[in-house]
């Protein structure tokens, strides 16, 4: 079992003929990944390897039955292509792009609202489930199928870093999530905390925050009212100054709000067993979830 | 990005948001000619930082008259002032805005940001203007006005009747208030603002609207639709090395320490740092070269570390995705060779091609010193910089 992606996954490209998409194009069909479609406005009739190129979505969706959208659409476009995979009735979209602007990411969130679509990201490395479908950009050799572990995260190569560890550990992962580093995100730690809970093979969670924004504190909330299974949290950024961007645009301390020590005060009350120690962390899980 | 109170008003000005007459200096003869066009005193000349808290440090004063004006402005710029946000190190003063003096019966509170856990754009007003916001927000939360907006919606004229009526302004000042409040939305959303606030908004004797002070950030990641306000940044204003980081697109930050790091991904990034701090060190940088770091990048970051005068020490993180390990490798020892690096620099690497990427260093002859893991580098990097 997993959560939101598996290997019936069917996945079109949203720019799949520029060089970030066809390099990782080629590293999600080898993992196994069911990348059906793919879509460059202009290039219709085209194949990307053996991957038909359409002009819009509908046209991919319409000639392949599509369910799934992965975007490395650039930041200029990238809203548009988001609503665009909307529209034509997509099921999941991956945004994978860095640097959208800000306020066309609130405006795609509130026009999401009203479709049934769940957005991941954007600047997020993507979703794995490992063995079954890598709808992104992390090295797939690192996951250990079978789960029984679900992993959500802020960053990317941190979460590798984490992943990497549980898999040292002989612990498996039932799907690993990247939901971005930007201010406004498509799917939420709750969203994905309350998926990991529904999902029968999943037995505990490992999440994985940072500095800036109160994201960790609400689903500190929610882990306290609605877990069963146990969740283990890491935070970066104890030694982050106030005021500055610490790389993701998400991820800086504004006056008092969305420091690291007040996000694992939180997370320690509400029940979250926290790690405050990366280098440690796969013996810490393993002890947890043992 | 920020930018200056000055330019801020030039802004507020194309937006018709009212502001006092005023303009900028970089001298104090200047300073007595702007005031000279204002038509009467008293002036204020105010220090032009990219920092709050500017009164308390003695960086704004009023002028009574000519020879006070320059005196002031002669005092000011030049003074190396020091806030609540500047850090103990202050910063130099090089131009002043010189501005009329208002005759102020109530001072008000206004900011537009938006609200990242509802996406919605939040206008923030407080009757309690002209004082530390934050410690309004904490003390007498309900003191303090909050109107989202859905962005997709735009600001309606309800939405400027909550704020007004909230702010118990007198019927003659409403209609002036909610022009400008339309403007000030107008301005957050057409230049691709993070934050606009006003602090203090005054209202006149004279029963009309005036931003007596400017703060307007602006997203990083909508600059390029907006070139008009790129032309505002003030390099003088930022860190000389993250300047320089920024034109190889390498995301650096300077900080106190001693160990400098370089590190792919921003969330590993500040998790080495907070490893070489739990080990006992200070981390003297963030440098995230990204996920697709070419061997350049990796040469320019180390160039840019060592300039830091400060640093006794490298660590260097990397989590092999997209960037190979054999590829950094490469860097590290080209950048190594170039540079001549002169202090310990630790290596940890892992993930994609880990095994060439060892081999590379290995045979490379360079003095580096390798970890197995996290930990262990952290703790042989706080060893070689004691």
């Amino acid at each position: 079992m997993s959560i939101f992606a598996d290997k019936h996954t069917r996945v079109v490209v949203q720019g799949i003929t520029g060089k970030e998409g066809q390099f990782h194009t080629r590293h999600c069909i080898d993992y196994g990944t069911q990348i059906i479609a793919g879509v460059t406005p202009g290039k219709a009739g085209q194949k990307m390897d053996d991957v038909p190129v359409f002009n819009t979505v509908q046209d991919a969706v319409d000639a392949t039955g599509a369910d799934c959208s992965l975007i490395f659409v650039p930041p200029a476009f990238a809203a548009d292509a988001i609503m665009e995979a909307a529209d034509a009735g997509l099921r999941l979209v991956v945004v994978i792009t860095e640097g959208i602007p800000v306020l066309d990411m609130m405006r795609v969130k509130n026009y999401l609202y009203a479709k049934p679509v769940r957005m991941i990201g954007p600047n997020c490395p993507g979703i794995i489930t490992p063995g079954e479908a890598k709808i992104g950009i992390m090295p797939g050799p690192i996951h250990k199928p079978g789960g029984p572990i679900g992993v959500v995260s802020r960053s990317g190569t941190l979460t590798y870093e984490v992943v990497h560890q549980l898999t040292l550990q002989g612990i498996g992962q039932t799907t690993c999530i990247g939901i971005g580093g930007d201010p406004i995100c498509g799917s939420s730690f709750i969203d994905c905390l309350e998926a990991f809970e529904q999902d029968s093979a999943t037995r505990g969670v490992v999440m994985v925050g940072e500095i800036g924004g109160t994201a960790e504190e609400d689903a500190s909330d929610f882990i306290a009212n609605k877990m069963s299974i146990p969740v283990v949290g890491f935070i970066s950024g104890l030694t982050a100054p106030p005021g500055r961007r610490m790389g993701h645009a998400g991820a800086i301390i504004s006056g008092s709000s969305g420091t690291a020590q007040a996000k694992i005060e939180a997370m320690k009350a509400s029940g979250v067993h926290v790690c405050e120690d990366l280098g440690t962390l796969g013996e810490f899980c393993a002890n947890i979830f043992s | 990005m920020k930018i200056h109170e000055y330019q801020a008003k030039e802004l507020f000005n194309k937006y018709a948001v009212p502001v006092p007459k005023g303009g900028i200096a970089f001298t104090a003869a200047e300073a007595v000619g702007v005031a000279k066009k204002l038509g009467g005193y008293p002036v204020v000349v105010k220090a032009q930082i990219h920092a709050g808290g500017r009164g308390k440090g003695g960086g704004v004063k009023l002028a009574g008259a000519a020879d006070e004006v320059g005196r002031v402005a002669q005092e000011i710029i030049g003074m190396n002032l020091v806030t609540h946000q500047t850090g103990a190190g202050g910063r130099l003063v090089k131009k002043v805005l010189v501005e009329q003096g208002l005759n102020i019966a109530k001072e008000l509170y206004v900011s537009i940001i938006p609200d990242r856990s509802t996406a919605q754009i939040v206008i923030m007003a407080s009757e309690a203007g002209g004082m530390d916001i934050e410690a309004v927000a904490a003390e007498t939360p309900e003191k303090i006005i909050k109107v989202p907006i859905n962005p997709l919606l735009g600001l309606q004229s309800y939405h400027c009747r909550a704020v007004a009526f909230g702010l118990n302004l007198n019927p003659v000042v409403m209609k002036p208030f909610v022009a400008m409040l339309k403007n000030l939305y107008r301005l957050f959303v057409g230049a691709d603002c993070s934050l606009l606030e006003i602090n203090p908004l005054v209202i006149t004797a004279e029963e009309t609207v005036m931003a007596l002070d400017a703060k307007v950030n602006f997203d990083d990641n909508a600059l390029f639709r907006h070139p008009d306000i790129q032309e505002y940044r003030d390099l003088d204003e930022e860190d000389p090395l993250e300047v320089e980081a920024s034109k190889f697109n390498l995301n650096y930050i300077n900080l106190d320490g001693n160990v400098g790091n370089m590190v792919n991904g921003a969330g590993l990034a500040m998790a080495t740092m907070d490893i070489i701090k739990q080990a006992g060190a200070e981390p003297a940088n963030f440098l995230d070269v990204g996920g697709g770091a070419s061997a350049e990048m990796v040469e320019n970051g180390f160039r840019i570390i060592l300039s830091d005068p400060n640093v006794k020490g490298i660590l260097i993180n990397i989590f092999g995705g997209i960037l190979r390990c054999d590829v950094l490798a490469n860097g590290v020892v080209e950048a190594a060779k170039k540079t001549g690096i002169k202090v310990p620099v630790v290596v940890r690497m892992e993930g994609t091609n880990v095994e060439e990427g060892r081999k590379i260093l290995a045979e490379s002859g360079l003095n580096l010193i390798t970890a197995a893991d996290l930990r262990d580098a952290a703790q042989k990097i706080a060893e070689v910089v004691q």
